[in-house]
């Protein structure tokens, strides 16, 4: 048992954390979000040049780091800042999914994502898919060793500002068959795509993408025919631990401004944080928060686990950071007042970001079926796992 | 024990939704079901079709223009109007100014304020909360100094709702900064459009600018604009709040949140299955409507104690917390059903633009910024908290 980060993690992480206190204030973000952009190219662009993006990926795959304990310290140091720039997006999960699939074939555009230069949006969710990863009924047709593709795309992260897009589409079988999917790479200027972006809101960006007789050649499909499936449920299970681990950095802020503005904060000639009322409420988020803790040490314990093991811990975990984000995120702002409200004020931003985390890669109740689904099967507790 | 209504009930409710179908327009109603925002006009039109009718001040005495409704009589009226998706009736000058005016204004005052209260042509705002005084309402600090026939007013009030549409505001102001900080406050109304009043919007967490700081610097008000006594007006304001209190529970709005929440769980599919066939949503839903069911009752038990003549006191501070607690549940569970179409931040839908595409169903838009607004449920008319103080002081002695 050792739950110490080592050398590498801490500096890591004393790092970026230094960076973005120095460089993301709230005011920063507000400013780029009523800019009318999605994020901050520079500061994405320096965030790359640090070897943030590196430190989500393996060496053989280009970078430094990509275990579990890599990406939780990551991306809690980004939830702790509100980060809205496209490191989930466009390296953990569509450049995971690119370095899982087929990381020989593509490496100089592996390489071009870890640096920041090129954007990968991952478009595979679907108007009727909900959170259900086996549900494509975009099609890819087969005609003349080509492949024509038509479907469309909704919650693309990122998709307006990407380069390339990693596109699911079926070749075979039902709507919902997990066998039969493929994806192809498909650079975002293909005739056929058609893209419109939108603000998230929680201030992240997706895009709503069409693809209408969109045609690629054979050597743009990545892995096996028809075999994609497990590689995007094992790419999604990385992109939970990292979405997880910011919300957990998320509620450190919130947490930690609410304890603060308590403090502060005057009714009756004394700190409201002085009433008990409060004050075990307070408490009780704080326990929470430490379950929360453990849900993604958890996870990210149990990232390299069999798939069934994994599976019970992604949903697992899941579940239960969208149960203390929605506590979180309410409490804090109950505990504030109308300050709490405010959109000039940080912890509503948090608070967003807290809730909204529970539609991204199912939510709740989605997790609560698929544990049930797969615990019967696995054994979660009490086995040894390495997080790296 | 008789749960039923009185055919008089009955029929009323009818009318009331007769009216309702003939004169609410197809857009408005489409707009408060989506949870779009409405704008000045629709807002006012709704108020000018009531006044028409003689519905608009449901509680006023008949002499002033009122429909001197009883309580189950407005309780009827907030279920068929939420039902028929009607905007919310503006509460400010109908529901909190009015009551104070009949208790302790003048004659004169009457005459001279409830009338364009009535026409649309006053839109009053509530000027109590300052940046400093919150719960503890009674630290305010915004003095007002009597000079003449006039009191010249300065400092700030916050939160204020729809300030932004409003052009007279009823305040709270210090007038004697020496006495205990209950007994130097008085009641004053004050035209928004004297010099030295500015009006500034605060974007709230759903992206919409709904309260506002109002700042007075200098501002003169006639001394006979004072409402009752000089340094009386926390009197007055206990008496608001416990008025502000009354319609609190907002069962109507529940009713109509669990109708549209379980027709989007009807028509949204989740796992090969309609969302209400899950059973983990379907248990929520569930337990929700259970509790707005025994709601309902707890309401109208404490309507109809009110209606014989006992002052609602500790009740609505009950009826507050419970009823605030459902419609954020409601709101949580509208929110999820929803699922990853809840993500997109589509201001120009909400704004009501014609041509704005939803991205997903038309219910989608509205319903994590309808869920994060409703926070301000559990914080305002008194917070969640304050209020179990004084339920644990007053109902049970502690
Ligand atoms: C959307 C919105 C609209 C509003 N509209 C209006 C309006 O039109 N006009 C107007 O005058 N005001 C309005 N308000 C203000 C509202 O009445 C205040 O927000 C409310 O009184 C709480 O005050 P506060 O926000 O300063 O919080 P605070 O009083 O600072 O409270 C912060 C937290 O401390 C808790 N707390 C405070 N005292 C105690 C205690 N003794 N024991 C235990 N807990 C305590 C509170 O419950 C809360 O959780 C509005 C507020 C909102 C959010």
């Amino acid at each position: 048992m050792d739950f110490e980060l080592n050398e590498d993690q801490v500096m890591l992480r004393d790092m970026l954390r230094r960076f973005l206190n120095d460089r993301y204030s709230h005011e920063a973000r507000r400013t780029v979000l009523a800019s009318g952009q999605s994020y901050d190219t520079g500061l994405f662009s320096d965030l790359a040049e640090l070897g943030i993006l590196g430190a989500v990926f393996a060496p053989e795959q280009g970078g430094y780091g990509g275990t579990g304990t890599d990406m939780m310290v990551v991306f809690q140091e980004l939830g702790r800042a509100g980060v809205i720039e496209p490191v989930l997006g466009s390296a953990v999960l569509a450049g995971g999914l690119l370095a899982a699939l087929d990381a020989d074939g593509h490496s100089a555009l592996l390489q071009q994502t870890i640096a920041g230069e090129t954007i990968l949006a991952l478009a595979h969710s679907e108007p009727q898919s909900r959170y259900d990863l086996g549900h494509v009924t975009t099609r890819a047709s087969a005609a003349n060793g080509q492949f024509v593709l038509n479907g469309a795309k909704v919650h693309v992260l990122n998709g307006a500002q990407a380069d390339m897009l990693l596109v699911s589409a079926r070749e075979e079988g039902g709507p919902t068959d997990e066998h039969g999917i493929s994806l192809f790479l498909v650079p975002s200027t293909t005739a056929g795509v058609s893209c419109t972006g939108h603000l998230n809101v929680d201030g992240t960006s997706s895009a709503r993408i069409t693809l209408d007789a969109v045609t690629v050649d054979q050597s743009q499909r990545l892995g096996q025919p028809g075999q994609a499936h497990a590689a995007l449920e094992a790419a999604h299970a990385r992109a939970t631990l990292a979405l997880c681990a910011e919300a957990l950095g998320a509620m450190e802020v919130a947490k930690a401004l609410t304890v603060a503005y308590l403090q502060e904060r005057k009714q009756f000639g004394v700190p409201i944080g002085s009433f008990q009322a409060l004050q075990h409420r307070l408490a009780g988020m704080l326990i929470e928060i430490e379950q929360a803790r453990s849900a993604v040490i958890n996870l990210a314990g149990h990232l390299e686990a069999d798939r069934l093991t994994r599976e019970c811990h992604v949903s697992a975990t899941k579940n239960l950071i969208g149960r203390v984000g929605a506590l979180v995120a309410e409490e804090c702002i109950q505990m504030h007042g109308g300050i709490g409200m405010t959109d000039e004020y940080a912890l509503s931003h948090y608070a967003r970001r807290l809730v909204m985390i529970d539609h991204i890669f199912g939510d709740v109740d989605h997790h609560l079926d698929r544990f049930i689904a797969f615990s019967g099967g696995s054994e979660t507790t009490g086995e040894n796992a390495n997080a790296g | 024990m008789d749960l039923s209504y009185t055919p008089e009930q009955d029929a009323f409710r009818a009318e009331l939704r007769g009216f309702l179908a003939e004169n609410l327009s197809e857009r408005v109603r489409e707009k408060v079901r989506l949870g779009k925002r409405l704008t000045k006009v629709e807002m006012q039109d709704w108020h000018a079709m009531l006044n028409a009718r003689g519905w608009l001040a449901m509680s006023w005495p008949r002499q002033y223009g009122g429909a001197e409704w009883d309580a189950v009589q407005r309780q009827i009226f907030e279920e068929e109007a939420c039902r028929a998706h009607a905007p919310r009736i503006v509460p400010f000058g109908l529901k909190m100014l009015a009551p104070v005016l009949f208790k302790f204004g003048t004659e004169e005052q009457r005459q001279r304020f409830l009338p364009p209260i009535l026409s649309g042509e006053h839109w009053w705002c509530q000027g109590y909360s300052e940046p400093g005084a919150g719960s503890d309402l009674a630290s305010l600090r915004t003095r007002a100094v009597r000079e003449g026939d006039h009191y010249v007013v300065n400092g700030q009030k916050t939160w204020t709702t729809l300030g932004q549409y409003a052009n007279w505001i009823f305040c709270l102001v210090r007038t004697d900064p020496d006495a205990k900080k209950q007994e130097g406050i008085s009641f004053l109304l004050i035209d928004m459009n004297t010099p030295g009043v500015t009006v500034r919007p605060i974007v709230l967490i759903d992206g919409e600018a709904e309260v506002n700081e109002v700042f007075f610097d200098n501002v003169r008000v006639p001394a006979e604009n004072l409402v009752g006594e000089e340094n009386k007006g926390w009197t007055y304001a206990k008496y608001l709040l416990t008025h502000e209190r009354t319609n609190i529970a907002g069962v109507g709005f529940s009713d109509a949140a669990l109708v549209t929440l379980k027709q989007v769980a009807a028509q949204t599919m989740a796992g090969g299955r309609p969302l209400d066939q899950n059973p983990h949503f379907a248990a929520r839903m569930a337990q929700v409507e259970i509790d707005l069911m025994a709601m309902r009752t707890t309401n109208l038990r404490m309507i109809s104690a009110a209606a014989k003549g006992q002052a609602p006191g500790v009740e609505s501070s009950m009826l507050k917390v419970k009823g605030t607690l459902l419609r954020q549940e409601l709101s949580a569970l509208l929110r999820r059903a929803v699922g990853p179409d809840a993500m997109p931040y589509l201001p120009d839908f909400l704004d009501g633009g014609d041509n704005a595409d939803p991205l997903g169903p038309d219910h989608a838009p509205a319903a994590a910024p309808g869920y994060f607004n409703m926070r301000k449920l559990s914080i305002f008319g008194g917070s969640n908290e304050v209020q179990r103080t004084i339920i644990a002081k007053s109902a049970l002695g502690l």
